[in-house]
């Protein structure tokens, strides 16, 4: 699985960060970072809660 | 259409014996139909969304506007008309202008900065706790904890420091009290603002280090505009958790099993699950995020026309039982709540909702374990409640212990 993140998209509201914190990150204007990409299936569950908390839909995980 | 004998009243009254739950006629409406109308303060209708996935879509759809200025968007009372339409801000502003302003002070509310904080906002907590308890066995714990809190940490947010904060809180004080008249509550704000101003002037000479001194600093508002999103953050950063801490010490000590779990637990992640769950079963914004649709949209097999105002009932999707496992109706602080709507959703979604987490986080897991004997001094009854404001609570908790 592949996490694809839309920066424009991103209001830094930290929710991926609070759901995901091994996923994502915020920078210092608070806009969301992804610390890694690939997915393994097995570890997807909290990168499925970020997506779903996301309040600006910028966040999407894909099947590689 | 319905001819408007048929159209239910919102907002619905709640019960007097259950303050803390959703008015009974709401959740009539909501368990039937997602999507329904109703009619509103000013004799208009609108549509009263109450389902979590209908929310969800709606908040999310850049055909839903949240411009106050256009035809058919629903004020939540006059006062709110008045009120808005002299302080444009960030909420009533749509993208792309609002993203710009919104990613000037985003920075200033990420998780880690406000992580930061909360050994200062401990200090704090703990802090009015001694003093609470060094008056005697009786203290109002709305103005006495929750408002001081809050004012405190708003304050360290924008920069504002020592004579300025006890100026502020003053302010703050004033409106959020139950004894201030409207008169008052219009100078408090003025004053508010002329405070604001001044700090805005003075960060030009001397750069402060929170969000005034950072836009001040960035050279791209106006002075007005920085005054706006500083009044607008203070406010924001006043009501709402001040309300939530009141209100859920009330839920708290209506479920004394729930309120164990918090008091004796020292699991830092099971109280972060305890504030997610508290803020859903709460919602304290109860008057629903308002909208106005600006092309025809389906939502729920119904057509929203474009020009007809939306409220968006976050507080009832958060009671729907399709987006919530168990009985959504129950304060259960084991349950996975995170995908609430208490801060809204879609890119208005509360800007200052860590700040907001983090405070609650620390006073929730410090006020029961420091007066375990904490009770109510007076009947639920008793207690009086804000009503019209878009922040549910109470006027004064009054407490013992």
């Amino acid at each position: 699985m592949r996490i694809r993140l839309d920066r424009e998209r991103c209001i830094g509201s930290g929710q991926c960060a609070l759901a995901a914190p091994e996923w994502f990150d915020q920078d210092a204007d608070g806009i969301a970072v992804v610390l890694a990409e690939d997915v393994p299936d097995q570890e997807a569950e909290p990168v499925r809660q970020a997506v779903f908390t996301c309040p600006a839909r910028a966040i999407s995980l894909d099947s590689d | 259409m319905s001819s408007s004998a048929e159209v239910p009243f919102y907002p619905m009254e709640r019960s007097a014996a259950c303050p803390l739950d959703l008015p009974p006629q709401l959740r009539e409406i909501a368990r039937d139909r997602p999507v329904s109308r109703v009619r509103i303060w000013d004799g208009s209708q609108a549509w009263l969304i109450t389902g979590y996935d209908e929310a969800r879509e709606l908040l999310t759809d850049p055909r839903v506007s949240s411009d106050q200025s256009r035809p058919g968007y629903t004020f939540a009372a006059p006062q709110a008309k008045v009120f808005h339409n002299r302080n444009r801000s960030m909420p009533t502003m749509d993208d792309p202008e609002h993203a710009v302003l919104r990613r000037m002070v985003a920075g200033d509310f990420t998780n880690k900065k406000m992580e930061a904080l909360r050994p200062k906002f401990q200090e704090q907590v703990d802090e009015l706790i001694d003093e609470m308890l060094a008056s005697g066995n009786r203290a109002d714990l709305f103005s006495q904890l929750a408002v001081p809190m809050s004012s405190k940490a708003i304050c360290a947010i924008l920069g504002v420091h020592n004579e300025e904060g006890v100026r502020f809180a003053a302010l703050g004080k004033t409106m959020a009290s139950p004894a201030s008249t409207n008169e008052d509550h219009v100078k408090a704000v003025e004053g508010m603002r002329a405070l604001l101003r001044s700090l805005v002037v003075q960060s030009k000479t001397e750069p402060g280090d929170g969000v005034i001194g950072h836009l001040v600093g960035a050279g791209e508002l106006p002075d007005d505009e920085i005054v706006a999103t500083a009044l607008l953050l203070m406010a924001a950063g006043h009501g709402a958790t001040a309300h939530m801490t009141t209100l859920g010490t009330m839920a708290l000590l209506a479920n004394p099993d729930q309120l164990a779990l918090i008091r004796d637990s020292r699991d830092p992640a099971f109280i972060a699950n305890a504030v997610e769950e508290l803020l859903r079963y709460l919602s304290v914004a109860h008057l629903g995020r308002r909208r106005v649709a600006i092309e025809d949209i389906d939502v729920g097999g119904v057509l929203i026309r474009a020009g007809e105002g939306i409220i968006v009932a976050t507080d009832t999707a958060n009671h729907d039982p399709h987006a919530f496992e168990g009985d959504p109706d129950e304060l259960d602080l084991r349950r996975n709540a995170c995908h609430h709507f208490a801060f809204g959703f879609g890119v208005h979604q509360c800007l200052g909702q860590q700040l907001s987490r983090v405070l609650l986080q620390v006073v929730y897991g410090t006020l029961y374990r420091r007066i375990p004997t904490l009770a109510l001094a007076v009947a639920v009854e008793q207690l009086s409640y804000k009503l019209g404001l878009a922040i549910y609570g109470v006027n004064e908790l009054p407490v013992t212990w």
